[in-house]
């Protein structure tokens, strides 16, 4: 019987009204009084030499505020990075300087060279045509493989090499999974590339930043999906702005997948030039602009290789990556590539020995960070296509090769340095195959094959490590912050609620599943109850939201600040009715003592801890508001199996998909209806990538895919009505809600799910010889493996 | 600068643009009707469509001046006169066919127009439909069957769930 309200009902959201009716206040809806607007003037170029900048004409035009170059910004930091990576030799990685605007060199198609602030937008960029910008091109670095040879172009001179680090992992098993594979049964190796994606949440950045010179406060509104951490980076490493003089609000955002997360250039420009210019300032990036400086995903070229035994037991894996950076380190970037991604290698299965080595390289590219998954998904991809290939290889079914291998014990502490604390694989493939009708594939391919279509069923199983994470582990492995999360519960003396959370809403529709969360626990209406996020004037501190760790850690603080709230008010209970806090229950929001029929309600209550005319004022102190802060014991492993179905056309190569089936374990859910939302937005950009994504450069470090006409999306009618489930259910044992995270799960496991199922199409109709394409299976792709 | 008067929601206006100004700029600067929202430069996306004399139009493809005369509707006009969400509204909030809530505007206005000169559409006509409308975060899946919701067909039907 679903519920209507508290943990487990699908309540509709809260949200929606503001949104329906135009009434949502995004960043660019935010104007501020006098306000200037800045225009970035940025490289056409992928590498090159600024010889000069001549900005005395773009002065004289009208409305011109004031025009800044790099020679503005000197004495102020640089754009930090996040995460210190050290390499196989216990050396720090390479990290060069990434100036706010471009210092001598340019170094990758719309890197920000001058701004021009102006009265209005238009004369702006006006202005910004009359800027001369004289600069030499330089021969641009961009395959990566040919970035790390001797005597390569360098993106950094000041940098030995393209070399960002070449880490190892786990370093001491590497001569153990060289003599496995050596003396294995069968080695399956794959090359293959996963596809560089551009993250493109439908609302593009924002910056408008204020500073009141009477105070010495800063105002920052920004797209952010985590305020707290754009204060921390841009106050403590930028500008050198303390926090209690800089204020970070990220109102309503549209969307995030990544892309939001990090600490960008224009931001702590709009804040500096604010006070330099004496008035507000606005910067609005154009679609064009922000392909070409919102942090791109992915872009790893890879090696894989799986040892088995003859029954097709894995023995051992070995992979060899080549992740690119771009041309600066973004925010978790080294991050994404290694602990991220080397330690989600062993998948669902239970191979002991492995070891993945990622050279991370340096390019003339807009810089590459987290996208929706974040280094799980390169890893989901390879394992699981390596997987499928190997069940061909071996002439066993992949089902069954899966089944062979699955990690049935938990906890499970993986070779790759991370612990499982649940997880049932089995049951979320038996509920895929059901769900997907598996056992009437071959009768609908013999339909296909009439209507001389080509019909492929694909599968994969994921596990993803979300709920990020503990800070005593991240802190060794080269974070440098920690990754707990923070909750406020204020009550009021009416018995109305605020919380305010560190996590962030940017279309994951926390002011409807947190007040939930908190209603479930009190047993008052979800309506007494108001979710405040994405002020860092309001929520005392707050990591912000990435990784499906909303839930996990925002909502472990929420329970954990509730908890301490019901204690109090239990106290306060038990004075009101002279009984003992020990016999004091609470439930559907009223005090009641054991045994007997004494009860009071939880306004009462709350009303005597702000008018404590009869209350125990020598034991605790009136009011009712608590914080806690949440530090996760481990990661929340979730998981799942997809299935995809399609249908491809051998006279053009064009890929349909027909169906689409995705089993999940996320452990408790909060709201169903919202899960399920978050699996079908994961999934379309899964197969996003997979059938039509790709960020693409010419040879010279142009971007060829720079807007909507040359980018594809993934359009309503490029995707199928998926079948999404959740109903196995295997709770995360260390935190209080038993949650595991939901948000990137369908990135994860559905690009392997689409490839696979092509190449079992195609096997099926006879093109033996094809056993990978790359993304995005483009009919031309698709159409020249069969022809190859 | 040009002066431009139009019918917006009902109500009359006259401002003065500047030939270059775009219909969407006009509403959300000069008007302050923000709900109207700019997700490209390429006339792609669909989060600016707004109804021109009944015709759902992407107002990033109009200039200000061009719509002199016209009568226009926001989403911001979309909601019953006594302020409760129109049909399409409530389905979209009914069926989760919203996240960020940042392509919404433009979906509804694009749903309403469909539903105007297509009452009862079948699934694969909305997808097709909706090809100028990019949503990143729904996957569309919820946006479809909200639409055919709107339209009085079952719902079951077509969601695969």
């Amino acid at each position: 019987m679903p519920k209507d309200e508290g943990i487990g009902a699908s309540s509709k959201r809260r949200e929606d009204l503001r949104f329906l009716t135009g009434k949502g206040k995004y960043t660019d809806d935010i104007n501020l009084q006098g306000q200037a607007y800045a225009y970035f003037i940025r490289s056409d170029v992928a590498h090159g030499k600024i010889n000069s900048i001549d900005t005395s004409a773009a002065e004289k035009m009208p409305g011109v505020e004031q025009i800044f170059t790099a020679k503005d910004f000197e004495g102020v930091g640089g754009v930090p990075c996040g995460w210190q990576v050290t390499d196989r030799h216990g050396e720090p990685m390479q990290e060069p300087k990434h100036p706010v605007l471009a210092e001598g060199k340019v170094r990758h198609v719309g890197d920000p060279i001058a701004v021009v602030v102006a009265d209005s937008l238009a004369e702006a960029r006006d202005a910004a045509e009359a800027v001369e910008i004289d600069i030499t091109e330089l021969e641009p670095v961009l395959n990566m493989k040919d970035a790390l040879k001797d005597g390569a172009t360098k993106v950094h001179d000041d940098l030995t090499s393209n070399l960002c680090y070449d880490w190892g992992f786990v370093e001491e098993n590497r001569d153990a999974v060289d003599e496995a594979i050596k003396g294995a049964h069968h080695v399956t190796t794959l090359e293959l590339k996963n596809n560089r994606l551009v993250a493109n949440p439908m609302e593009p950045r924002v910056a408008v930043a204020e500073y009141d010179g009477s105070t010495d406060d800063y105002t920052l509104y920004t797209t952010s999906q985590n305020p707290h951490v754009i204060r921390l980076l841009m106050g403590a490493f930028v500008l050198g702005i303390p926090e209690h003089k800089l204020r970070v609000v990220a109102p309503d955002v549209g969307g995030g997948f990544g892309a939001k997360i990090y600490h960008y250039a224009e931001e702590a420009f709009c804040t500096f030039a604010a006070k330099q210019v004496g008035r507000p300032v606005k910067w609005t990036s154009s679609r064009s602009e922000a392909f070409m400086s919102d942090a791109h995903g992915r872009d790893h070229v890879t090696k894989i290789e799986l040892a088995m035994d003859k029954d097709g037991k894995f023995l051992a894996i070995r992979t060899d990556t080549h992740a690119n950076m771009g041309a600066y380190l973004s925010t978790f970037a080294p991050s994404i590539p290694t602990w991220l991604h080397g330690t989600l290698m062993a998948g669902n299965y239970t191979t002991p020995l492995i070891y993945v080595n990622v050279k991370a390289v340096f390019t003339n590219t807009v810089p590459v960070d987290a996208y929706r998954g974040a280094g799980r998904p390169e890893a989901t991809f390879q394992l699981e296509r390596v997987v499928d290939k190997a069940a061909r290889e071996m002439g066993i079914d992949p089902i069954e090769l899966r089944r062979r291998n699955f990690i049935t014990e938990f906890p499970y502490a993986t070779p790759v340095a991370v612990e499982y604390d649940t997880g049932d694989y089995h049951a979320t493939m038996d509920k895929l195959l059901e769900m997907s009708d598996h056992a009437g594939f071959e009768k609908r391919a013999e339909e296909s094959k009439k209507n001389g279509k080509l019909r492929g069923f694909g599968i994969a199983h994921y596990i993803e490590a979300c709920g990020i994470a503990p800070s005593n582990l991240v802190g060794q492995l080269g974070a440098r912050a920690g990754l707990y999360e923070s909750a406020t519960v204020r009550v009021n003396a009416t018995g109305s609620i605020s919380v305010m959370t560190g996590s962030h809403s940017h279309g994951q529709g926390h002011e409807t599943s947190f007040a939930q969360v908190v209603a479930d626990m009190i047993g008052v209406d979800e309506a007494q109850i108001d979710i405040v996020h994405g002020d860092t004037s309001k929520v005392p501190m707050g990591m912000g939201t990435y990784g499906s760790r909303s839930i996990a850690v925002g909502g472990s603080a929420m329970v954990r600040a509730t908890e301490k709230i019901i204690n109090k008010a239990k106290k306060i209970a038990a004075h009101l009715m002279e009984a003992s806090e020990g016999d004091i229950e609470l439930k559907d929001g009223a005090f009641t003592v054991a045994g007997t029929d004494k009860s009071v309600a939880w306004g009462d209550v709350t009303l005597a801890a702000y008018v404590p005319h009869n209350y125990p004022l020598e034991d605790i102190e009136p009011g009712l508001e608590e914080t806690a802060f949440y530090d996760p014991a481990n990661f929340t492993y979730p998981s799942g199996a997809y299935g995809c179905e399609v249908e491809v056309d051998p006279e053009t190569g064009k890929v349909t998909v027909l169906g689409f089936s995705a089993a999940d374990d996320f452990g408790n859910i909060i709201n169903p209806m919202i899960v399920e939302g978050q699996v079908h937005g994961g999934l379309a950009q899964g197969i996003g990538q997979a059938l039509v994504e790709n960020c693409a450069y010419d040879e010279n470090g142009q971007l060829l895919s720079g807007s909507y006409m040359d980018y594809t999306m993934p359009r309503a009618d490029d995707l199928p009505m998926f079948k999404v489930d959740h109903s196995s259910i295997t709770p995360c044992t260390h935190n209080p809600l038993g949650v595991k995270g939901c948000g990137e799960a369908g990135a994860i496991g559905s690009p392997p799910a689409l490839v696979s199922a092509v190449v079992d199409a195609l096997q099926r109709g006879g093109h033996t010889n094809v056993t990978h394409i790359d993304m995005p299976l483009t009919p031309d792709r698709v159409w020249a493996a069969m022809n190859s | 600068m040009t002066k431009v008067t139009l019918t917006v929601n009902g109500k009359t206006v006259s401002k003065s643009v500047e030939g270059r100004t775009l219909l969407s700029s006009l509403l959300r600067d000069d008007l302050h009707l923000t709900g109207t929202h700019i997700g490209c430069d390429t006339s792609q996306c669909g989060a600016c469509v707004v109804h021109v004399n009944g015709e759902a139009v992407k107002s990033c493809t109009m200039f200000a001046a061009e719509a002199d005369g016209a009568e226009v509707k926001t989403i911001e006009g979309m909601a019953n006169a006594d302020g409760s969400l129109s049909t399409i509204q409530a389905a979209f909030k009914e069926h989760h066919g919203l996240q960020c809530g940042f392509c919404t505007p433009g979906m509804v206005m694009s749903a309403a127009a469909l539903l105007k000169d297509n009452p009862k559409p079948s699934e694969a006509e909305i997808r097709e439909y909706l090809e100028g409308n990019l949503c990143r975060c729904t996957g569309y899946h919820n946006i479809v069957k909200a639409i055919m919701a709107a339209s009085g067909q079952d719902v079951p039907a077509v969601a695969a769930e």
